[in-house]
């Protein structure tokens, strides 16, 4: 008697824990349109605002007169872990001091390298290069993934040191 | 009749070996395990490891001590904060170098957020492994709030490198407060949810409880820790034991079980996120003011010449750095103790006599994440 009286309760003790789960999901059954987190990420591409701090990729920031602050010193070669960046330096005269400057001939960037660690951002003491939110960079061709990240014709801005 | 009997044990069972894995779903990654089976009966547990070594240890022996903090993002991902911190405490212990109050805060809050998102996915693909597909869905719509709090605050939502020596990368978001307030306001009312959806279910609980039991002697003498182990009875929560950032000024229990099954180690795991919301919650509020970044230490660190261990509570288990210096600016030798490394070890103890499906349950339960087990 005892045996039978277990086993059906165990039967309608199984029957309700399985309904209180089904009611959870049905209330988000019914309740569809609530809490949606999931965006329709190609089609929303215009109001997609990223995070500012959101690490998308390095960029050494120009102005509108085609300069930039980046000396040269290669303090994010240094830091970076990954030997990312290869920083080209000249050493030119300067015509008003006659002082021989160095100046940045090329800022290649393998991106394909990049671990987007932000090392290179904080060790920048200029804070020329920043990251940028921006993150569509697939690509057939691994080549189209080395950059230069000055721009051409670009020049350091006169006041920095 | 008497034939039918005879023809029973005349049958010859022969044992043979199945690869599950590398790839296989319910192995969380690139582990290979080789089972030793009779019919559906598991003799022996054989785990393959090696598909996603990248020897991160050894390449922390070129990097800088500030460059090796990134590396540790992708060992164990999912406790990428933890992981962080055990190096940046060690560098700091190692130069007796004390950061403010306002970093040890953040600090703590970020890893205990980490645990709970850890958590979460752990629920969620338990569920699924059971064969409950909705579990993820749930678990993956709130640990999407954590993520956007790490995105907004650290700039990454998995690799997120946001601890230096020293201190944090920035100072936390103006809106860090009030995200984390309302995640733990929303996640309040939904973990009760997971309770009611999967805790309480039937068929879960008939495929768990009493299945796959670790004793507690077993327990320390696998060097098991985290959740797993403290499901068997065996205290062994760093942050208890030997706290490290605010872990000494916050109140909260270490979970302990006795029975050491499957279900204990599942429910020990839920009672933990209590914990964290609670630890979260004293914190959320008073976080302290001070500078993000000492200034004691400096741009190349350089650490006296010595050994030094530093271990820290991930979401797994007990996370080990051991570093010998020569005094010059990487470790001459760097050593990581990962909590999955020993708990995957175990498997083999646990599961013998079960059934392969007795295995996907364990093997969620001991939660394990293989770029962790690799390095
Ligand atoms: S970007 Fe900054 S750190 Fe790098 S070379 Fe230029 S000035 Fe130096
Ligand atoms: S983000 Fe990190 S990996 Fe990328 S270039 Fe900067 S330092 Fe190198």
């Amino acid at each position: 008697m005892n045996a039978i009286r277990t086993y059906f309760r165990d039967i309608f003790h199984a029957i309700k824990t399985l309904l209180t789960g089904m009611r959870v999901t049905g209330y988000y059954f019914s309740h569809a349109r609530k809490e949606i987190i999931t965006q329709q990420y190609p089609e929303n591409r215009d109001t997609l605002k990223m995070f500012d701090r959101f690490r998308g990729i390095v960029t050494l920031e120009h102005d509108e007169n085609n300069e930039h602050a980046c000396t040269g010193c290669s303090a994010c070669e240094i830091a970076c872990p990954n030997g990312t960046i290869e920083i080209v330096s000249d050493r030119v005269e300067d015509p008003e001091t006659g002082k021989k400057k160095k100046i940045i001939d090329k800022f290649i960037y393998h991106y394909s390298m990049c671990t987007l660690c932000n090392l290179c951002i904080i060790s920048c003491p200029t804070d020329a290069i920043k990251m940028d939110p921006s993150f569509e960079y697939s690509t057939f061709d691994r080549k189209d993934l080395t950059m230069i990240l000055n721009k051409p014709g670009s020049q350091i801005r006169k006041d920095v040191k | 009749m008497t034939e039918e009997v005879e023809t029973k044990d005349a049958i010859k069972t022969q044992e043979y070996f199945v690869n599950m894995g590398p790839q296989h779903p319910s192995t969380h990654g690139v582990l290979r395990l080789m089972l030793e089976l009779d019919g559906e009966i598991i003799k022996r547990v054989i785990p393959h490891i090696g598909y996603i070594h990248r020897s991160i240890e050894k390449m922390s022996e070129k990097d800088s001590y500030r460059q090796i903090v990134h590396l540790t993002d992708r060992m164990d991902y999912l406790s990428n904060h933890m992981n962080n911190e055990a190096v940046c405490l060690l560098v700091e212990n190692a130069l007796e170098v004390e950061v403010s109050d306002r970093v040890k805060v953040i600090r703590t809050i970020m890893s205990e957020l980490t645990r709970l998102s850890s958590h979460q996915l752990w629920w969620g693909v338990m569920g699924m492994d059971l064969g409950a597909l909705t579990t993820f869905l749930y678990a993956f719509r709130d640990r999407e709030m954590i993520n956007d709090i790490f995105e907004e605050t650290c700039g990454a939502r998995l690799t997120v490198n946001y601890n230096v020596p020293g201190g944090v990368m920035f100072d936390i978001h103006p809106n860090f407060q009030k995200r984390v307030k309302d995640f733990i306001k929303h996640f309040k009312t939904k973990l009760p949810e997971y309770d009611r959806l999967l805790s309480d279910n039937v068929i879960f609980r008939q495929r768990t409880e009493g299945v796959g039991i670790l004793s507690k002697e077993d327990a320390i003498s696998y060097g098991v820790t985290g959740p797993t182990g403290r499901a068997s009875g065996f205290s062994n929560d760093t942050r208890k034991h030997k706290p490290y950032s605010a872990y000494d000024r916050v109140e909260f229990k270490e979970i302990l079980m006795d029975k050491g099954d499957t279900f204990s180690r599942y429910k020990s795991r839920i009672l933990e996120m209590w914990e964290s919301i609670s630890i979260i919650e004293q914190l959320i509020d008073n976080i302290p003011e001070g500078e993000i970044q000492s200034p004691a230490v400096k741009q190349v660190i350089k650490l006296p010449a010595g050994e030094y261990y530093q271990s820290v509570e991930t979401a797994r288990g007990e996370l080990g750095v051991y570093v010998v210096s020569d005094g010059q600016k990487s470790p001459y030798r760097l050593k990581f103790r990962s909590p999955g490394f020993s708990n995957l070890f175990v498997l083999d103890h646990m599961v013998r006599g079960y059934k392969i499906a007795d295995l996907v349950a364990m093997m969620s339960t001991i939660d394990l994440v293989i770029p962790d087990i690799d390095r």
